[in-house]
């Protein structure tokens, strides 16, 4: 071998290409052997391959609907009723679970020892157990043993919780919260424009403004008036008791009741410790500095410990808010209708073409899991550090 | 005495009682906590029924656990027939008598015996519970319990350490082409489990058929490789890069600087993340319910439709939640008893 083949063979740009291309030809031709036997064996068992099942008619009753589908629709309308649910229950469950998970993180880091103590008792018990075992206990255990129609729970005499799920009111007439989700928008739209002013009068003159009091009343307090209005309105459908059953009203049906229950009680433990780990992280000399300035405790609260938090706390929020997603799959232990269970459960029945149903839900989850993290990122971003 | 009495009574003043409002959260908690331990402690242990062998001896208005005493063979074991249950009790003594030998602080070459133990031991115990070569064969679907739970997990470990460790190289690589091949993983876990499940028969060539335990096992392992990757990847980001320079200067290469300088440091770092990770994965074997493999909950569930047995699902539930939970939190100390070792280097 002459010096220059071997100088040749040493290059390090050389043997990275190398290897690249080394890699990717093992792998493109592994995939190129999987991908023949797999058309062999399909063509052996006479399975059809493409995306033309798509448009058959599905022939699947679906429990839980927010979609038009019937069982007279096709298998692409049976795709899109599944991802409608898979995010209702998710988004649904992540709210749940925020607020159970900011309760018992901030319960854990209370001065109250019994407090703290029981908070972080429900932490460790909840995170060592499996996230399946909680969909199962909430369904079979808790929902299960809840009393028949006639004597259900009632929550405020209009919705009902009994072993047939929860039945909610519905509103007859949606004019009143158009207006209502119109007036909100509005008021954001002022509060934005609102606080770019002040902050340039602030720059300007130095005087403030009571920011917090506009936005207060702005984003939170006429926003709920007016869906009070509007809820006060509008004809609802309540749910009667009529012999058996209730007529009227929405079913949330057991399997949707104990799918959030589950994934809320088990993420909350979760995003606890995330709470807590986030407040700890603020290092104490940034609290004795807001005193020093003379801040008080909600200030203090408000300007120095949860800017910086929430810094913390939110890239492992956001895993929990994904993960959240995923276990919703586990709707298809108990028969609730999301994602996973009427595309790789029923709609496989069906046609057998277990290469494009298995294609198709991992390209969704991929998507909406895509869509949760870059929204976190893009929250991310506005609370991290801007280093000069 | 009075010492001690008086620090508990400020401890009270200070923790329980300062102000107010710590008062009623105090009551407050105090009355849930009575609400909640009375008839919970009735339930557990003061009219709970042990004695008895049918479902007519539970005449106490607490557990039954005669019901958890029934079926405990079936817990643990799953439809593994009786007679050959011997076999994965000598396989758990060999187990536990391996970790009390490496146990041993002054063994000699410690290291390498570990080594050893962890090639040798998974096809040993494989062919004891699958037999063979003159032991009855039990098929993986009689499988199931506890048993299959713990076997899942090592299994699924141990494919997944190994695979973790490539793709948390291949992220780290210079090359790009590499890296864009890691970062695939941001599915549910099922989804994964049913990919494997429904895939892999159709990619191997006709004729070889792939167990349905195998599947799942494979399954998971894909997953969990992922979130291994991470920790390791965590381990080699705490690597200075005078370490890299360093092997370089003396001239070592790729494969000799990543296995005998990087990785070496790297692992122990992420030891206690790895450790987190095989938690996660121990509860997550429950998720191999959904392919209709009997693990300990899978087991647990199935005993539910047991005719002779109606109305023990707290019991059942309870019985498996508390193993899951006693394993995982053992571990769980595990880990945490590492990274203070590891912060104490």
């Amino acid at each position: 071998m002459t010096d220059h083949t071997l100088s040749f063979i040493n290059n390090r740009r050389v043997r990275d290409v190398f290897w690249q291309v080394a890699v990717w030809a093992a792998v493109v031709g592994l995939i190129a052997y999987f991908v023949r036997n797999a058309s062999d064996n399909m063509a052996k068992a006479g399975i059809a391959s493409g995306f033309d099942f798509l448009g058959r008619t599905s022939g699947i009753e679906l429990p839980f609907l927010l979609t038009g589908y019937t069982s007279q629709s096709s298998i692409l309308d049976l795709l899109w009723a599944g991802v409608v649910n898979t995010i209702t229950v998710a988004l649904v469950a992540i709210g749940a679970a925020t607020l159970l998970g900011f309760a018992l993180g901030i319960a854990r880091l209370s001065r109250n020892w019994l407090l703290s103590s029981l908070a972080g008792f429900y932490v460790e018990v909840v995170r060592n157990i499996p996230v399946l075992f909680f969909v199962l206990f909430w369904y079979f255990a808790v929902i299960a043993a809840l009393p028949g129609p006639r004597e259900a729970i009632g929550i405020f005499a209009v919705a009902f919780l009994s072993n047939r799920g929860l039945t909610v009111p519905t509103p007859q007439a949606s004019e009143a919260f158009a207006v209502a989700a119109l007036v909100s928008i509005v008021c954001v739209v002022a509060q934005i424009a609102i606080s770019a002013w002040a902050r340039r009068r602030r720059d300007r003159t130095g005087r403030g403004f009571p920011l917090w009091t506009s936005g207060a009343l702005l984003v939170a307090g006429v926003p709920l008036l007016a869906f009070a209005a509007a809820i006060a309105a509008t004809p609802w459908d309540i749910p009667v008791l009529r012999g058996f059953n209730y007529r009227g009203g929405f079913v949330l049906i057991p399997e949707f009741v104990a799918l959030v229950a589950a994934l809320a009680t088990y993420a909350a433990a979760f995003i606890a410790e995330i709470v807590r780990g986030g407040i700890l992280a603020v290092p104490k000399g940034q609290l004795e500095a807001a005193r020093a300035l003379g801040l008080g405790n909600g200030q203090v609260l408000r300007l120095v410990v949860i800017p910086q938090a929430l810094r913390v706390m939110v890239p492992p929020l956001t895993s929990q808010y994904l993960n959240v997603l995923k276990n919703s799959s586990l709707g298809a232990a108990i028969g609730f209708p999301e994602l996973m269970n009427v595309f790789v459960g029923s709609a496989l029945n069906i046609t057998g073409q277990a290469v494009e149903i298995i294609a198709i839900t991992l390209a969704i989850y991929l998507v909406i899991g895509l869509a949760v993290s870059a929204l976190m990122n893009w929250y991310n971003a506005k609370v991290a550090l801007v280093t000069q | 005495m009075t010492t001690r009495l008086g620090s508990l009574l400020r401890f009270s003043r200070r923790r329980l009682f300062a102000t107010p409002l710590d008062t009623v959260i105090t009551l407050v908690c105090c009355w849930g906590l009575a609400r909640l331990v009375e008839p919970l402690a009735r339930w557990v242990v003061i009219d709970t029924t042990f004695r008895g062998t049918t479902r007519a001896d539970c005449t106490g208005a607490g557990a039954c656990w005669v019901f958890v005493r029934a079926r405990l063979g079936q817990f643990i074991y799953g439809f593994y027939p009786v007679d050959q249950r011997w076999r994965v009790d000598l396989v758990a003594v060999l187990l536990i008598a391996c970790a009390a030998l490496l146990a041993v602080k002054r063994l000699p070459h410690r290291g390498a015996l570990a080594a050893e133990l962890i090639v040798v031991m998974p096809p040993v115990v494989l062919f004891l519970f699958y037999g063979g070569f003159g032991l009855l064969l039990v098929e993986t679907r009689d499988w199931g319990g506890l048993m299959l739970t713990l076997f899942i997990a090592i299994y699924a470990g141990l494919l997944a350490v190994p695979l973790g460790i490539v793709l948390a190289l291949g992220r780290q690589s210079r090359l790009p082409a590499i890296r864009t091949l890691a970062v695939m993983f941001i599915e549910p876990i099922i989804a994964v489990i049913f990919l494997a499940s429904l895939i892999l028969p159709l990619i191997v060539p006709s004729g070889i058929g792939v167990d349905r335990l195998a599947r799942a096992v494979i399954g998971l392992a894909l997953v969990i490789a992922a979130y291994m990757a991470e920790a390791v990847r965590g381990g080699l980001q705490a690597i200075p890069k005078g370490q890299y320079e360093a092997a370089t200067a003396l001239g070592l290469r790729y494969p000799a600087t990543t296995v005998l300088i990087v990785l070496p440091q790297a692992l122990r770092i992420a030891l206690p993340a790895m450790t987190n990770e095989f938690i996660a994965l121990l509860k997550n074997t429950s998720l191999v319910l959904i392919v209709s493999i009997l693990d300990l909950l899978g087991v647990a569930q199935a005993a539910l439709a047991d005719p002779a047995w109606v109305g023990m699902t707290l019991e059942a539930y309870v019985f498996a939640g508390t193993i899951y939970w006693l394993l995982c939190f053992a571990l769980s100390r595990a880990s945490l008893r590492l990274e203070r070792r590891a912060a104490l280097r």
